[in-house]
């Protein structure tokens, strides 16, 4: 149907989000509560990265992350704070949790429970999608093997006791954020569906009979560029092949249940920190991409915010973000209408070649075995890298041009960005507190009730019993997530995915930049006696990998010996690196917010190793105050996402060992 | 001048004492190409201790082809022999970009996990192109590797030189195969590949391929026996840690063998004469090496006599550079 509704009826505007959460459950509480009280629809839970990652908050490993990005959450008492006065069981809540993704689903069962709910009444989503955690996200614990069945019992028990339950959210939005093409996007996320659904199917637990159910509970999450048409597509495209693969692949009759239903969050990826209010055109049109077409629209949508590039947004930076849905919702006509992009013999041309091409990388990945094994073999994380690399190899050449970036550069004086108040500073006392408030429950619990629990749970992991029940009874008995999570690591072992930087160097950028670059590292390389070496290290429990692989695959390129050994690296393992390895420089990359604290550490652990000298430089997202206060410490260049020109880095690089060995330097490339 | 360069004779105990920082010291001067350096490096290699590294420990060489799970596979094997106190030194080997000259060395990811083990030490090394040139490295940074600690690991891709180079630089080779390997197994009956003393079939958690790919191994080995050694195939699992003890008792039976018929000792004085005939030759030409008496005759001049593999080393060259007078310097 098109032409305007009857009677002024407009359309139920998508459910409107803001991802958020920080410092304890109390103060994200409240923040929630505001939140609601604007008009938000939905909430969205940010977790910190020590409880995506299966660590309480007084391990070493959560040290400088506890509250930082997210909310901590340890035990059923923090979840009870998260949601006291909220009445769970009418909240309709997503979760961004995945690893740990039971054991948070766990809790919060359990916290309904004691708030008087039932499981049943229970709505809303877990991301649950570990297989784009080994290519983006980061935040993975376990294999990929089991972690699918982690994956499919839970899949199990909400399509049974929980029914109004998502409980997986298929990622294509991460994948775009490393990188990934539409084609790309499309590809990846329909084999993990399908990775997903063949896990719950083959483990038996639900019966032929109830994967159609199964299928209707899958619900994805997706990316939305700046190349709004194409993108527009890249949502039609989605929806007629989950249409297609759904009847085809899993015999689901029911054309509603084969509905492709998704919630996006839009591109943060080319949000930039040069003149960030344009940021706010972004994402007002990146937006419009997975509205507009009524038969394809988002079901939730979140967006982030101007500043993005900068560092966390605070209340007021959501704000505007939530405005401009309200706008385009409730302001615009959008909704009055059908679907306005129906017969455009355009639109369904880009359509059908993004679905071509979405077929043959997908008829790829069934040839390697699935998405696990391509996964388990680096493959789909090296076309990931590929993309990148030849994404910023454009920005880098000017070929994609990006307004304030590497065109239209002068600007006025921004009074947005004034000051370092420009974004949201996390308390360092929240760490501290947390630890005190985790350590007290512990003290409060029944360690007889605990131990049990923890018994229930290892035997279910290995006898494959669902993990499900045995993880709400640890909720209530008082586990920790370190607890929980330990457990698990006894049965199931950690994981350590491709890094996906062993890529051809296809894409080089201007080239007699790079052979100069070469002859630079040749000529260092012979004066210090040795070829050039760098150790490209990722500390503490951060996850952002794009900006650590780009230096890796570059430095490579311009003749440097690399040594990278992915995320998640502590302190030691980088300095013992260093020292084994024989670097001549140590490129740090830290985005989590927390490099003051890393540096520190790293810097303490390389002294001890009698490496002082030795030169470091750092990227990440690093605020101008932090950048001085480290430079003063000794760091010897701080990059952040403003530095785009790659090759002057490179170049930069070889001039501090230069030096640090008493050569005088090149100077810019 | 090499930083962190210091005496010989207490660089040595150092080493003896399995110090990781001189370890990483000298792995940085022997990779020193400065004259300085490179005088430094020969001292210390005259100097390490003959019995030591004619008589002692282990140097296992582990290859096959890129992406079978050598560096997991490593990582396993460490840990057992962690759990048996033995120190482990590894030195893995990863390609060149030959346009670049640059390299991404990735081994690590899987072999240093957890929190660092003071008994482990994890160097990686770029093929770096040039013919020999790695080869150069390899033997006397494995020499040193072997002072320090009770079992050196080499992990190459098993193709070409570097193949050749793990079999002439270690006492045991494993070569690593997975499921559906037909490559290697044609390579090996087609006499490509060198018999190596274990094979792994790596990835036995893929089950029945696994143990096909177990069976066309054993098939193929039954023609190329040797005398007193059987070459196990054997099935494990990197991933999830099986087979583990079976290969490390077949290793553990290798070196028994190689030690008490007093074929350890053959085997490197044989690798070490195989890598000072080919820097010979590379430094000096064909022409060079007859006149030193012909390749057999420099062979010789390592594997017989006493004096440590630096010092025939340099002696030779001594010997060219003065008939050559001093056009080759
Ligand atoms: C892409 C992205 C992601 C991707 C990461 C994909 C990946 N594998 O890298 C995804 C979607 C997975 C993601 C997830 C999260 N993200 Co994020 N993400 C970003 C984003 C949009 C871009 C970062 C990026 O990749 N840029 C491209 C690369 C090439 O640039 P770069 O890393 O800055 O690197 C450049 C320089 O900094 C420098 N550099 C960087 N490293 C190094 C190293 C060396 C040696 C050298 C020389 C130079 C150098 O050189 C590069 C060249 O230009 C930023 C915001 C932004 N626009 O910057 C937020 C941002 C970093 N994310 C943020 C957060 C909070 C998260 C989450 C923790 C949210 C949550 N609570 O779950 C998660 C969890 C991730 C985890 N496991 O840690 C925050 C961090 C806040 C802070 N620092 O205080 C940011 C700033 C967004 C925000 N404003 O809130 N994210
Ligand atoms: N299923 C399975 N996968 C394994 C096993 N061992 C290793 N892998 C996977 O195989 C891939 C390659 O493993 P690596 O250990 O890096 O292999 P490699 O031979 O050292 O690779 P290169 O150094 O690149 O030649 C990784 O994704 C491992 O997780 C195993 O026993 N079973
Ligand atoms: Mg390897």
């Amino acid at each position: 149907m098109t032409g305007q509704a009857k009677g002024g009826r407009r359309d139920r505007p998508w459910l409107m989000r803001t991802y958020s959460g920080h410092s304890s459950a109390k103060a994200s509480n409240e923040l929630y509560r505001k939140n609601l009280a604007k008009g938000q629809t939905g909430l969205s839970v940010a977790f910190d990265l020590p409880t995506q990652t299966g660590y309480d908050a007084d391990h070493p490993l959560a040290r400088g992350e506890v509250g930082r990005v997210g909310v901590p959450i340890c035990s059923i008492a923090d979840m009870e704070t998260l949601f006291e006065g909220i009445p769970i069981a009418q909240m309709n809540t997503s979760m961004t949790i995945n690893a740990t993704a039971p054991w948070l689903l766990a809790l919060y069962v359990a916290a309904a429970e004691r708030q008087g709910a039932t499981p049943a009444e229970l709505h809303g989503t877990t991301q649950n999608d570990i297989i784009k955690e080994y290519l983006s996200r980061g935040t993975y614990i376990f294999p990929p093997r089991p972690s699918l069945r982690l994956t499919s019992d839970m899949i199990a028990y909400t399509v049974r006791r929980i029914p109004k339950w998502n409980p997986i959210n298929v990622c294509s939005y991460h994948l775009q954020e490393a990188g990934a093409t539409p084609v790309q996007e499309l590809a990846y996320a329909l084999s993990t569906a399908i990775a997903v659904l063949d896990a719950v199917r083959d483990a038996g637990e639900v019966d032929a009979a109830e994967i159609p159910a199964v299928v209707a509970r899958i619900s994805f999450f997706v990316n939305a560029g700046i190349r709004f048409v194409e993108e527009c597509c890249k949502i039609r495209a989605f929806t007629e092949m989950w249409d297609a693969l759904t009847a085809e692949r899993y015999g689901v009759t029911d054309g509603k249940s084969r509905r492709f239903r998704y919630g996006v969050q839009v591109n943060s990826l080319g949000l930039t920190e040069q003149q960030p209010e344009n940021n706010v055109q972004r994402i007002v049109l990146e937006m419009l991409a997975v509205v507009l077409s009524k038969s394809a629209r988002a079901r939730a949508v979140q967006l982030p915010a101007w500043n993005e590039a900068l560092g966390l947004p605070r209340p007021w930076d959501q704000q505007w973000s939530l405005r401009i849905q309200q706008v385009m919702a409730f302001e615009t006509d959008l909704l009055e209408y059908g679907d306005i992009l129906d017969g455009s013999p355009v639109i369904a041309a880009k359509v059908d070649e993004l679905i071509a091409g979405a077929r043959a990388e997908m008829a790829r990945i069934e040839e390697l075995g699935g998405m696990v094994e391509a996964i388990e073999s680096g493959y789909v994380k090296r076309q990931l890298v590929a993309s990148h690399t030849a994404r910023l190899r454009a920005i880098e050449s000017g070929e994609q041009v990006i307004v304030g970036v590497n065109a239209f550069r002068e600007s006025e004086v921004s009074p947005l960005t004034t000051g370092s108040a420009s974004i949201l500073k996390v308390d360092g006392a929240a760490e501290r507190e947390q630890i005190e408030r985790l350590r007290g429950f512990r003290g409060r619990r029944n360690p007889d009730e605990v131990e049990l629990a923890l018994c229930g749970l290892v035997e279910a992991a290995k006898n494959g019993a669902n993990i499900m029940e045995p993880s709400i009874r640890c909720a209530h008995a008082g586990v920790t997530t370190g607890e929980w999570a330990e457990a698990l690591r006894d049965v199931f072992g950690d994981y350590r995915p491709a890094t996906g930087i062993d890529i051809g160097s296809h894409s080089l950028g201007d080239p007699a930049r790079i052979d100069e670059l070469r002859r630079r590292v040749r000529e260092t390389s012979n004066a210090v006696g040795r070829h050039l070496r760098l150790l490209v290290a990722k500390p503490g429990l951060d996850g952002h990998s794009n900006g650590a692989e780009q230096i890796a695959v570059k430095a490579r390129d311009a003749g440097f010996e690399v040594i990278y050994d992915g995320i998640r690296l502590t302190p030691a393992q980088i300095a013992v690196a260093a020292m084994e390895e024989g670097v001549h420089l140590l490129g740090l990359s830290v985005l989590s917010g927390s490099h003051l604290g890393l540096v520190e550490s790293v810097l303490a652990e390389l002294r001890e190793r009698g490496l002082g000298a030795l030169p470091i430089v750092l990227g990440g997202i690093i605020p101008d105050d932090d950048a001085d206060e480290l430079r003063a410490r000794g760091v010897a260049a701080v990059y952040t996402p403003k530095d785009v020109d790659m090759n002057r880095m490179i170049g930069e690089m070889v001039d501090i060992i230069r030096e640090t060995s008493g050569l005088a330097p090149f100077g810019r490339v | 001048m090499p930083a962190n360069a210091r005496p010989i004779g207490e660089w040595v105990s150092a080493l003896l004492s399995g110090e990781r920082r001189a370890v990483a010291d000298a792995l940085n001067v022997l990779d020193d190409r400065r004259p300085a350096a490179v005088a430094i490096a020969g001292k210390l290699l005259a100097a390490l201790p003959t019995e030591r590294i004619e008589h002692e420990g282990q140097i296992i060489g582990l290859t096959g082809p890129p992406g079978v799970g050598k560096s997991s596979l490593s990582a396993v094997l460490i840990a057992a022999w962690r759990t048996q106190g033995k120190r482990v030194g590894v030195l893995a080997v990863d390609p060149t970009s030959p346009l670049s000259g640059g390299a991404l060395l990735g081994d690590r990811l899987r072999m240093a996990q957890g929190a660092p083990d003071p008994g482990v030490f994890i160097r990686s090394l770029a093929g770096r192109g040039e013919i020999g040139g790695l080869a150069a490295l390899v033997l006397p940074m494995a020499r040193v590797m072997a002072t320090a600690f009770d079992v050196v690991l080499l992990e190459t891709i098993g193709v070409g030189q570097s193949e050749v180079d793990v079999a002439l630089h270690s006492d045991t080779t494993v070569l690593v195969v997975q499921p559906a390997s037909g490559d290697t197994l044609q390579f090996l009956k087609a006499g490509v590949t060198e018999i190596p003393a274990v094979v792994a079939v790596n990835k036995a958690d893929l089950g029945r391929p696994a143990r096909k790919a177990r069976d066309e191994m054993e098939a193929a080995l039954r023609y190329a026996p040797m005398a007193d050694w059987v070459v196990p195939v054997l099935l494990c699992s990197a991933l999830y840690k099986s087979g583990v003890d079976d290969l490390v008792a077949a290793l553990e039976r290798h070196r028994l063998l190689l030690s008490q018929t007093g074929r350890l000792r053959q085997r490197r004085r044989d690798g070490v004469a195989a890598w000072g005939l080919r820097r010979l030759r590379e430094e000096f030409g064909r022409h060079g090496v007859e006149i030193l008496g012909g390749a057999d005759s420099v062979l010789a001049r390592f594997t017989e006599g006493d004096a440590p593999f630096y010092d025939v080393l340099e002696a030779s060259r001594a010997e060219l550079l003065q008939r050559f007078g001093s056009r080759t310097i």
